[in-house]
Formats: C-alpha cells, sequence, structure tokens
C-alpha cells in the first residue's frame, strides 16, 4: 500500500509497510498514481499526453523513471506487501507485562474545567485522594506484574496531583527505594493545571521527574473561557507565570506544555503561536474529547478549518526553525529513523493491557479515560486484574482488530487510535472514531511533509 | 534517481527482527491523554 499526497509544494510518496518515505517530482508522482494498475505503454502515453507541453519530457524520460519505480518496488521500498498480521495476533498473544501506569493520586481539583473529561478531577464519583499505602501498592503491583521490563513509566495524574503533593513525594521516594533491588528503573510524568506550582514542586520535579505536562490552552481569553477557578474566575494569570518558571528550571529535561482546542477556538494555531510567544518551545494541543451536544463540540463543519490550521502550523514551524525560534509540536514529532519498531506500531495503544489506571482507591481500569465506568473496572492493586476477559479484549485491540482501518494508510502511524475514543464514539472499543482519524491522518501528513522540507535544505 | 529522492527511513520489516523489546515509551503517557500515536515514540534501542 502507498499514499500518495501534495502540500506545501512538495510531492510525496510514503510506502506504507516498509515506511519508506519518498520526496518526487511531478512526473515520478503521476508514474507511481498508475504504476500498479498499468502496463508500461499505458504509462507513457498517459504521460506524453499529460506532459506535451514538457519540452523535457520525453518518452526515454518517462521510461528512466518507470524504471526507478520498478527499482524501488523491487528492493522493498515501493507498493511493499503487508505481512504484519499474523504477528499482530502472535504480539499479543504474548505477553502480560505491566510497564506503566496512570497513577490518580486526587480525584479533586483546584480548577472547574467545562470541558474536562474527568468531570472536574471526580471522574463522576466521589472525591477523593489517594493514600501512601495504596499507591504504594500500585507501585507493588506494576513491580511484580512487569516481567523483564526494565523501564517503569508511573503518571501522577488526577484531577489535579499536587493536591496530594506529599504522597507523590513519599511515592517516588518509595520507588527510587525499590529501584536497586528489583533492577527497575521508573520514569516519572506529573501532569499539572499549574494553580498549586512553587519553587518546592519546581526543585522536586526537576530532581524526580522526566516529563512534566502543564496545562494551558493558550490565549487569555481561550483559556479563561473553560479553564476556570471554582468561582468562575480565569485561571490564566495565575497559572502562566507559575509555567513560565518551571519551563525555564527544566532546562533541557522534558515538558510539554498541554491545551485542549475546541469548537470556540478553531484557529487554534493562534493559540500555539501564543504558547510559543510566552516562550514555550515544547506545545501539544489535542482536540476536545466530549459528547457531540456539549456546545464546544468539534463538528463536520470544522473539520476544513482543522485540516487547514494544521497547514498553517506546520508552514510557520519550518519558518521560526528557519529563523532561530523554532518550537516542537508533540503531533508533528515523528522520528523516521529512530521510530518505534513495527511490534510497537501494530500493538496497539497499550491500554487495559501494559498500560492501566488507578484510582485513589486502588481500582483499576484499562486507562484514565475509562476510569469511573463500572463496565471496565479490571480489578484493583491488591488483587491484580481479576477481568481477564477484558484484559483479553483490549489485548486484541490494535489496528488489525478495527476492520476500518484495513484500507487505511496512517495505522503504523497509529496502531489503531485510542480506544476509549472508539469507545465513546461507537461503543465498541474496537470501533473507530473518524472524526479523530481525520484528524490525526492530517497530522502525520503535515509531519511528513516537514520532515521533507527539512531534507531539502 | 534523477526525479525521486528517498528520505532515510527505519526499515519497518527489518524491525521484525530486531523491535519488540517494549522498553519505549507508553503512546498515551506522555504529552496527549487524549488521542492515540505511535509515531513520535522514540526507540529505546535507537536512543
Amino acid at each position: 500500500m502507498i499514499h500518495q499526497y501534495k502540500l506545501n509544494g512538495y510531492n510525496i510518496v510514503l510506502d506504507v509497510f516498509s515506511g519508506a518515505v519518498h520526496s518526487v517530482d511531478d512526473l515520478a508522482y503521476d508514474i507511481i498514481a498508475m504504476f500498479e494498475g498499468s502496463t508500461e505503454d499505458e504509462i507513457v502515453e498517459t504521460m506524453l499526453g499529460k506532459y506535451a507541453y514538457d519540452t523535457e519530457i520525453d518518452r526515454s524520460e518517462i521510461l528512466d523513471c518507470i524504471a526507478d519505480v520498478r527499482e524501488l518496488k523491487e528492493s522493498g521500498q515501493l507498493f511493499t506487501e503487508d505481512e504484519y498480521e499474523r504477528h499482530a495476533c502472535d504480539f499479543k498473544n504474548k505477553s502480560c507485562a505491566v510497564k506503566a501506569l496512570c497513577l490518580h493520586v486526587a480525584h479533586t481539583c483546584n480548577l472547574s474545567c467545562e470541558y474536562c473529561f474527568a468531570a472536574q478531577g471526580k471522574y463522576h464519583g466521589e472525591r477523593a485522594i489517594m493514600s501512601f499505602e495504596t499507591g504504594k501498592q500500585a507501585l507493588e503491583f506494576l513491580i511484580a506484574n512487569s516481567g523483564n521490563q526494565h523501564y517503569l513509566e508511573v503518571d501522577f495524574f488526577g484531577g489535579e496531583p499536587l493536591m496530594n503533593w506529599d504522597v507523590v513525594k513519599q511515592l517516588v521516594a518509595y520507588a527510587r527505594s525499590r529501584e536497586a533491588e528489583t533492577g527497575k528503573r521508573f520514569r516519572f510524568t506529573l501532569t499539572t493545571n499549574g494553580v498549586l506550582v512553587d519553587d518546592d514542586v519546581i526543585e522536586f520535579a526537576n530532581r524526580e521527574m522526566n516529563n512534566v505536562v502543564m496545562s494551558l490552552d493558550g490565549r487569555p481569553e481561550i483559556h479563561d473561557a473553560l479553564r476556570k477557578t471554582p468561582n468562575g474566575k480565569g485561571s490564566y494569570d495565575i497559572i502562566v507565570p507559575k509555567f513560565q518558571k518551571f519551563a525555564k528550571a527544566r532546562g533541557d529535561r522534558e515538558y510539554y506544555v498541554r491545551g485542549t482546542y475546541t469548537h470556540r477556538n478553531v484557529e487554534f494555531t493562534e493559540d500555539i503561536f501564543h504558547m510559543a510567544d510566552l516562550g514555550f518551545t515544547e506545545l501539544s494541543m489535542e482536540p476536545v474529547v466530549c459528547a457531540p451536544d456539549d456546545p464546544y463540540a468539534l463538528t463536520e463543519d470544522d473539520l476544513p478549518i482543522l485540516f487547514e490550521q494544521y497547514e498553517i502550523l506546520a508552514e510557520e514551524m519550518i519558518k521560526r526553525k528557519k529563523e532561530g525560534r523554532g518550537f516542537t509540536f508533540y503531533h508533528y514529532m515523528i522520528d523516521l529513523e529512530s521510530g518505534p519498531c513495527i511490534y510497537k506500531r501494530i500493538s496497539g495503544c497499550g491500554s487495559g493491557t501494559e498500560y492501566l489506571a488507578v484510582t485513589p482507591w486502588g481500582e483499576l481500569y484499562p486507562c484514565h479515560q475509562f476510569v469511573g465506568d463500572p463496565k471496565y473496572s479490571m480489578g484493583n492493586v491488591w488483587d491484580g486484574v481479576i477481568n481477564i476477559g477484558l484484559r483479553d479484549k483490549f489485548k486484541r485491540c490494535n489496528a488489525y482488530a478495527r476492520p476500518d482501518c484495513a484500507e487505511c494508510w496512517a495505522k503504523l502511524y497509529c496502531s489503531g487510535g485510542c480506544a476509549a475514543n472508539a469507545y465513546h464514539a461507537t461503543g465498541d472499543i474496537t470501533g473507530t472514531y473518524e472524526y479523530g482519524c481525520e484528524l490525526f491522518r492530517k497530522r502525520m501528513e503535515c509531519a511528513i511533509m516537514i520532515k521533507v522540507a527539512e531534507s531539502e535544505e | 534517481m534523477k526525479r525521486i529522492k528517498t528520505l532515510s527511513t527505519r526499515n519497518l520489516k527489518n524491525s521484525l527482527k530486531t523491535g519488540g523489546c517494549g522498553e519505549c515509551q507508553t503512546s498515551c503517557q506522555s504529552a496527549c491523554k487524549t488521542s492515540c500515536g505511535v509515531a513520535n515514540q522514540q526507540c529505546e534501542k535507537c536512543k
């Protein structure tokens, strides 16, 4: 399978199953489009007609290009066949190792964001904070169930995790104390709304957290419209100076300033550029996750605007990089040479298998987006995963389990997409959230275009 | 090739033999939390 597209003046051809990326001129682009379904004579005649105006393109030139395309096919860089389906099944039957936990250390929040998928931190349940004992058991559960995995990931999540900061620090210390004996290495992430960030948080996080995710939606009026304090005031002025200090103090350590865009700011590049102009260089911006009848839900009419926005973003990033003021956009990060192996690409997102969410009470869910839905309770950190049938369903949940993915060129970039989005859109984790797929494909086209542009410099 | 420039990429078929250690970051864990993508995950062995 191949995927061809034109973007920002580039003709790009992706060979889906080898991962090869080709930047081609117009003639090669058209020949590749015809190559599999036409004879050589048909291609030559069509191209002679189409490029009759171009004196440089004659029969010999076309034949040379056809030969190049054939060579790429023979060397496994074009029209590569799919040989991975069998491995997708094998791989999912092998491992039950858990390598990542999303620890919901606080089901409470000091903001009251209207669009919060966690229902202002409560996940449609009671307010609660995780005790040290429960968190400690979660870490022990992770160690005991991680098989041969060396790196273990723990994300301190909420609600707002800084509302249970002392327990976070105790859990980090406990995990570190277990590393030498167990041969494991913990990598921690903190996801915060910023309200309680202070010097102690910054110092500790810079020492212990591999990554910090800071929630900011962009321009003050956009951020404040939905990210409000409990008394209804905007939180922008409270958090931005703290985040600026935090990001500066991170130095070379990883962080993301992460926003959510909604129907109210479909021109979200303005918000990304605002973040960049505030001095943040590691940025992420996500489409809102909400019910379709929410007033800020994205609509079908928004889609062409969003496509254009992603193109504007990509072109601006190329421009700013040349000017020496570049920034990173999470969804345009793509490492063509050292990116994920095929096993990663076909194994799905890992929710419900290698990645689990833990509630303040120690209950296990497939991921943070299923928390609070009793149908998706998997067990607890004391007894482990009890709902084996549910785990098996998630094990099979990958690009090859979803019929809609069969003909999609992007399936090895997304691995089948988000199970929670699929569930909320279709009622089934092996469904597809087509709106999200449309946005994902656009982001991948832009991300790869940026790589092509960089290769042309 | 005169009209085709091929970028340097990891050959996915070859990674059938060398990949699968599972030490890479969980897709959703880093910065998104609401969508899925594996393309931006770096291979732990290639770092």
